[in-house]
């Protein structure tokens, strides 16, 4: 019997060309005679074990599951198309990123961190792209949308919840430099910058800065570090 | 190009003999010109100004560019040289108007804070005020750090398998779909009520037929002859029947009026407007008493 079932699955999941959650799999079968939960995950682990020596497998997405060509046949497969994929520029992607990570977040927000007004031509590639959608709205003066990510998002990036993303790095830890230093600072000064707030006080800085930085500029461009690589 | 070997003869042929040397520095060359490392800009080196286009439209805003000139510099986040950075940070931003690029005013904001950050480090701590005063770098390095987060964020975001540039979505034919046509049960109190609904249209077109009962003339006459005798005299309203309506009285006055005609009926009236009296044609009726004498009958 698990043959069947995992055969209709299979057969779905590579004619309806989209995620289909489990709820739509079971409605593939009458009323009368449908699966339950464990009998589909069972038939599709074995489905996905089956795919293991192939040029395809089976993944769990936010929208439910589907068959893909795996990554490492993309060098052969992406020579069947023309036009190259998208290349999302890197304040669409810084955008995605905050939204992603601090949802829900309003472009106010958005503005703070990235120190740049957010482009309204990539919120609304964003949103077309439904990737993003307004989630709620912000109870002070103006009551400014607040954004987060969708579920399309996270199939487009292959992840099955927002705990797939890759996690932050960590604000640098000042803990450490300030026990090289012999601060004797404060316990507790965590990695939120808010520890660097206070923490410098013991350090001796310099009144005056040293001459080296009120020599007149030379020329315009020599002292100038030239970037080697472009962003 | 560095080279583990020793042996000068081991390098090709076309690299000079000055730069056939041992590897031993600490500080990795920024750029290698002909074989020979640099680890300082020459001071005669000319950037054409395109090139600099270019490279400074890639920044994404004033946080973006002194991250770039901290991290360039191997500086440390935490500890910022703030004169040194303002000095290199205005460069740019002359640069940039002098290359007529559109600085957006995030930039010149960055530029103001950079300096007043500057000052408030030159001004004299004031004495005995130890553990009040703030860095005034400290919210510059949290933004700086904050920003850089989401920039690694951003990259590692790119970094994701995406659907359609590292994984493909699959696809197969699908059979020749059969139309399965739906049908719905048909519920017999349904069909009553359809088949009531239909039976009040069907009344609303119900019309009172007003048929034309055809009323034989002939027919009427043998009534009226029927209705007197030889005898007596009628009156001339009892001989129609009004519940006929308008066409039942027609016909009664075209027999009566064939009648007379015929000379079957005799019709007489006393004076103008008074009653009208009928009788049978032949024999000798007495007159009703009211009746005048002064009048014949009427002859058709």
């Amino acid at each position: 019997m698990n043959t069947s079932l995992k055969h209709v699955l299979e057969a779905a999941l590579l004619a309806v060309g989209r995620p289909l959650s489990l709820d739509e799999m079971c409605n593939l079968f009458p009323e009368s005679d449908q699966p339950d939960v464990a009998a589909l995950r069972g038939a599709l682990e074995e489905l996905q074990g089956d795919y293991t020596a192939r040029g395809i497998e089976l993944i769990e997405v936010a929208s439910g599951f589907r068959i893909q060509v795996r990554q490492d046949m993309e060098r052969w497969v992406s020579r069947l198309w023309e036009e190259k994929p998208p290349k999302y520029s890197r304040a669409l992607l810084e955008t995605l990123a905050l939204i992603a990570y601090r949802q829900p977040i309003t472009r106010g927000e958005i503005e703070d961190i990235r120190g740049v007004t957010v482009s309204t031509s990539i919120m609304k590639t964003l949103q077309e792209r439904e990737w993003i959608r307004v989630v709620a709205h912000r109870d002070v003066p103006g009551r400014p949308a607040m954004y987060g990510t969708t579920r399309e998002f996270l199939d487009y990036f292959n992840l099955k919840s927002l705990e797939g993303l890759p996690s932050l790095a960590e604000l640098r830890d000042i803990d450490s430099i300030n026990a090289e230093l012999d601060f004797g600072l404060p316990e507790g000064g965590q990695r939120q910058a808010q520890a660097v707030r206070g923490d410098l006080t013991a350090i001796d800085m310099p009144l005056v800065p040293d001459d080296t930085d009120f020599h007149p500029v030379e020329a315009g461009l020599e002292d100038l570090p030239v970037p080697d690589t472009l962003h | 190009m560095m080279s583990d070997s020793d042996n000068p003869t081991d390098f090709p042929a076309d690299v000079p003999m000055d730069a056939r040397e041992q590897p031993h520095q600490v500080e990795m060359p920024f750029a290698i010109v002909q074989g020979t490392a640099m680890t300082s800009l020459p001071q005669d080196l000319y950037i054409p100004p395109d090139a600099l286009e270019v490279i400074l439209e890639s920044f994404e805003g004033p946080l973006d560019l002194l991250l770039y000139l901290i991290k360039r510099q191997n500086l440390d986040i935490l500890d910022i040289p703030i004169a040194a950075i303002t000095h290199q940070y205005m460069k740019y931003i002359d640069l940039m108007e002098n290359l007529r690029l559109e600085l957006a005013a995030e930039y010149l904001v960055m530029a103001a804070m950079l300096a007043e950050i500057k000052s408030r480090m030159l001004l004299p701590r004031p004495a005995g005020a130890e553990g009040e005063e703030d860095d005034p770098r400290a919210e510059l390095v949290r933004r700086l750090q904050e920003y850089e987060r989401y920039k690694q964020a951003a990259e590692d975001l790119d970094g994701l398998p995406q659907l359609g540039r590292d994984v493909f979505p699959t696809s197969a034919q699908v059979p020749e779909r059969q139309q399965t046509k739906q049908h719905a049960d048909v519920d017999l109190q349904e069909l009553l009520l359809a088949f009531r609904d239909v039976m009040k249209r069907a009344e609303m077109f119900t019309h009172h037929h007003i048929q034309m009962e055809p009323l034989s003339v002939r027919e009427r006459m043998s009534n009226v002859l029927s209705m007197m005798s030889e005898d007596r005299f009628v009156e001339f309203h009892t001989l129609f029947t009004v519940e006929e309506g308008r066409m039942g009285v027609v016909v009664t006055l075209l027999a009566i009026l064939e009648l007379i005609k015929g000379a079957l009926i005799d019709l007489i009236q006393a004076e103008p407007f008074g009653q009208i009296y009928v009788k049978a044609a032949g024999g000798h009726a007495d007159l009703p008493e009211d009746f005048e004498t002064t009048v014949d009958s009427a002859q058709a």
